[in-house]
């Protein structure tokens, strides 16, 4: 190529082009007919210029790369989806353990790939079925497990050594996480090669999801003891994924959902190197949850900024050595709060588009939502059509064949620039206030979250943002269609079930663990997984363990934030 | 004269998402409404107790949990309990129609779901509590403040 010919392919020659464009071919047009809108912005707020064209400011070696290695902008493996699809993982818990274990069976015959559970109100709250707090709430949004029994009963079936199981439990994440254990070793599972997560991400509970139980101090010394005890024992266990999810559910913005999870990230990695651990030992599994929201190329650019960013923060700013700590690996759900309880078939397209979204950002695992959540829990039939739509996208569309096939898109290279710039404003801020726990405790992620929370509904409400079946192309609804019931009786069936274990176990037994554990709980830097471990060996229940550290540890008080 | 409408906005139960209640109470706000919300994990007794504290006019009761077939129906029990037969109480979440008529029949004047704009809901409120106000005989409304 002789010299001319690359001057004339620069970005100076471009934008002079494009100056040319401006002023002749497109003010010709819009001299006829103006366009839809003065100005165009993302969901997120964010402005979307008219087109994209290569502006000179990228270096693709640094800000994009390879895929497989730093800074991982193109996907974590060096194949991504053709070496192994993501994994199929449906989200699905309700009643009684006997229930959930018929549908994981069902999820796993239509071709689930990992299972993931969902925990009623009181168990991911620390109260047995019988606390006068769980009134009304048994069963209701997830199953209940109250001790060693249930989870026997969950599992029923299901070898733990096949599945890779995620549980999303967060303040009585080790005890959770004991209950199982002790049932893989019952049945024979080598610990070492355990497949799973455990949510354990109490921040994101005091900034947006409520299910917190102690202060934030007590709360990071559980979080990094289960880093501390599954570094030796459940070396294959994601201990924590730090959760974007209900961040962006709770009405922030893209960038605040990449912002105040890394930064929840950051507070952890901190945590856990201030208690003795090496960052490199217990990096590599951290992982994160992330939504997928509607507006499409946002949320592929999104994808790609968190994990370019992740890796810059992980290399640069904490000094990890080892490239897997690099790597920010992410589960991904389709956004619950952009579906609509009016038309609900719709929610199946906007499931999709979403879908799209996150495969095409580069996510490892997936749950798609049932079209029927805006009303009551999925059906059987509802989360059938969801898990064939990431089928569809996996089999036939041919997206999965290419590594961030949109990659290069003038477009989408930009909006990964510029999101993971405002994120890491939004981080350096974080830091400067002492960091994420801080944050929380002064409110400040909490209003920027209800602040745009609020925009977004005044947009909605002045017909400013167009939400299809909601504020336009309304039809008088005929039929709603049919949903799950959640039986009103397990709320009492499980208090009897509760009642004959208590019965029947060894109750000096659960003193001695009990007894155990509020000392270990008391000394400051003593291991707590092991006793929780015998606690529940011998059936003490997920509040006689909570109640415990309650006692020690005392409760969250939340400073109102209106 | 009486004063603004006074509400209380409140999540029973052990549901964490606040979103819906917190848009409703500042959409409230802002429409001239003077709005106070308990926070998270609210029992029915509580609830109750801090609309007599606070003269309310009316309580917003948000639910996602499915929950509010049990929570719902209590929190009035223990407005009547209180006196406070005659406080507007309205809830919102997730809320099956199958469920609505039960809720109704046992005293909520009015369920918004999702997707609901928060202007039908300040209409609504600003027409019951001017039919509460009207028909109030035993004095409460002039709490307002003045």
């Amino acid at each position: 190529m002789g010299d001319d010919e690359k001057a004339r392919c620069g970005p100076a020659e471009v934008a002079r082009a494009m100056v040319a464009w401006e002023s002749g071919t497109l003010a010709k047009a819009l001299g006829r007919a103006p366009e839809r809108e003065t100005s165009f912005t993302t969901l997120s707020g964010l402005d979307r210029a008219r087109l994209y064209v290569p502006d000179g400011g990228h270096d693709y070696l640094r800000d994009e790369g390879f895929p497989g290695e730093y800074p991982f902008t193109r996907g974590i493996q060096p194949t991504m989806y053709r070496g192994r699809l993501w994994t199929m993982r449906q989200y699905a818990g309700f009643g009684s353990a006997d229930e959930t274990n018929r549908r994981f069976k069902y999820l796993l015959e239509q071709g689930q790939t990992g299972l993931s559970v969902a925990f009623d109100l009181p168990t991911q709250v620390g109260y047995d079925s019988d606390d006068p707090m769980a009134e009304g709430e048994v069963g209701r949004v997830g199953v209940a497990i109250d001790t060693l029994a249930d989870m026997e009963t969950l599992f029923d079936g299901i070898p733990l050594a096949r599945v890779s199981t995620s549980m999303t439990i967060n303040a009585p994440a080790a005890v959770l996480l004991a209950m199982y254990v002790v049932l893989a070793e019952r049945q024979g599972a080598p610990l070492d090669k355990l497949q799973g997560t455990v949510q354990n991400d109490i921040l994101k509970e005091y900034v947006a999801r409520g299910t917190y139980i102690f202060p934030p101090g007590p709360s990071m010394r559980l979080v990094t003891d289960l880093f501390a005890w599954c570094s030796e024992n459940l070396q294959a266990w994601n201990t924590i994924s730090i959760s974007g999810y209900h961040i962006r559910e709770a009405g922030a913005t893209a960038v605040q959902e990449v912002a105040f999870t890394l930064a929840n990230g950051l507070a952890y990695v901190r945590a856990a190197i201030g208690a003795g651990l090496d960052v490199d030992a217990f990096a590599p599994r951290l992982s994160f949850f992330f939504n997928s929201h509607i507006d499409f190329f946002e949320e592929v650019a999104k994808f790609r900024a968190a994990r370019r960013l992740w890796a810059r923060l992980m290399r640069e700013r904490i000094g990890a050595k080892d490239p897997r700590s690099w790597m920010l690996r992410f589960h991904t759900q389709t956004a619950g709060s952009s579906l609509t309880a009016q038309q609900p078939l719709n929610n199946v397209v906007r499931t999709t588009l979403e879908a799209l979204a996150a495969v095409l950002g580069g996510t490892q695992s997936l749950h798609t939502n049932s079209y029927d959540e805006a009303l009551a829990l999925p059906s059987e039939e509802s989360v059938r059509v969801a898990l064939r739509t990431q089928q569809v996208i996996a089999y036939e569309s041919g997206v999965a064949d290419v590594v961030d096939p949109l990659g290069g898109s003038y477009y989408i290279e930009s909006l990964t620039d510029r999101i993971e710039a405002e994120a890491l404003r939004y981080i350096d801020r974080i830091e400067e206030m002492g960091g994420a726990v801080a944050a929380i405790e002064n409110g400040f992620m909490q209003r920027e979250i209800e602040e745009s929370a609020y925009r977004h509904q005044q947009l909605v409400e002045s017909g400013a943002r167009t939400v299809v079946g909601v504020n336009a192309f309304q039809v008088e609804e005929d039929t709603a269609p049919p949903l799950l019931a959640v039986d009103p009786e397990v709320g009492r069936r499980q208090v009897e079930s509760l009642k004959a274990v208590k019965a029947r176990r060894d109750g000096r037994a659960v003193e001695k663990a009990l007894d155990e554990l509020r000392r270990a709980a008391e000394s400051p830097g003593e291991a707590l997984m092991p006793r929780i471990i015998e606690a529940v060996r011998c059936y003490a229940t997920l509040g006689e363990v909570c109640g415990v550290l309650r006692e020690v540890f005392g409760e969250y008080q939340p400073t109102s934030g209106l | 004269m009486p004063g603004p409408i006074r509400v209380l906005v409140a999540k029973p139960g052990l549901d964490g998402h606040d979103r819906g209640a917190k848009v409703v109470a500042r959409a409230l706000r802002d429409a001239g409404m003077e709005v106070v919300y308990t926070g998270l994990r609210q029992t029915p007794e509580r609830i109750a107790q801090a609309a007599l504290d606070e003269d309310a006019d009316v309580v917003g009761l948000s639910s996602l949990s499915g929950a509010h077939r049990t929570l719902f129906p209590r929190v009035v029990e223990e407005l009547r309990r209180r006196g406070l037969d005659d406080v507007v109480v309205i809830g919102g979440g997730i809320i099956p129609a199958e469920d609505i008529p039960a809720l109704q029949e046992a005293g909520v004047a009015c369920v918004f779901g999702p997707g609901s704009p928060t202007s039908a809901i300040i209409e609504f409120l600003r027409r019951a509590v001017a039919e509460r106000r009207r028909g109030g005989t035993d004095g409460r409304e002039s709490h307002g403040k003045a």
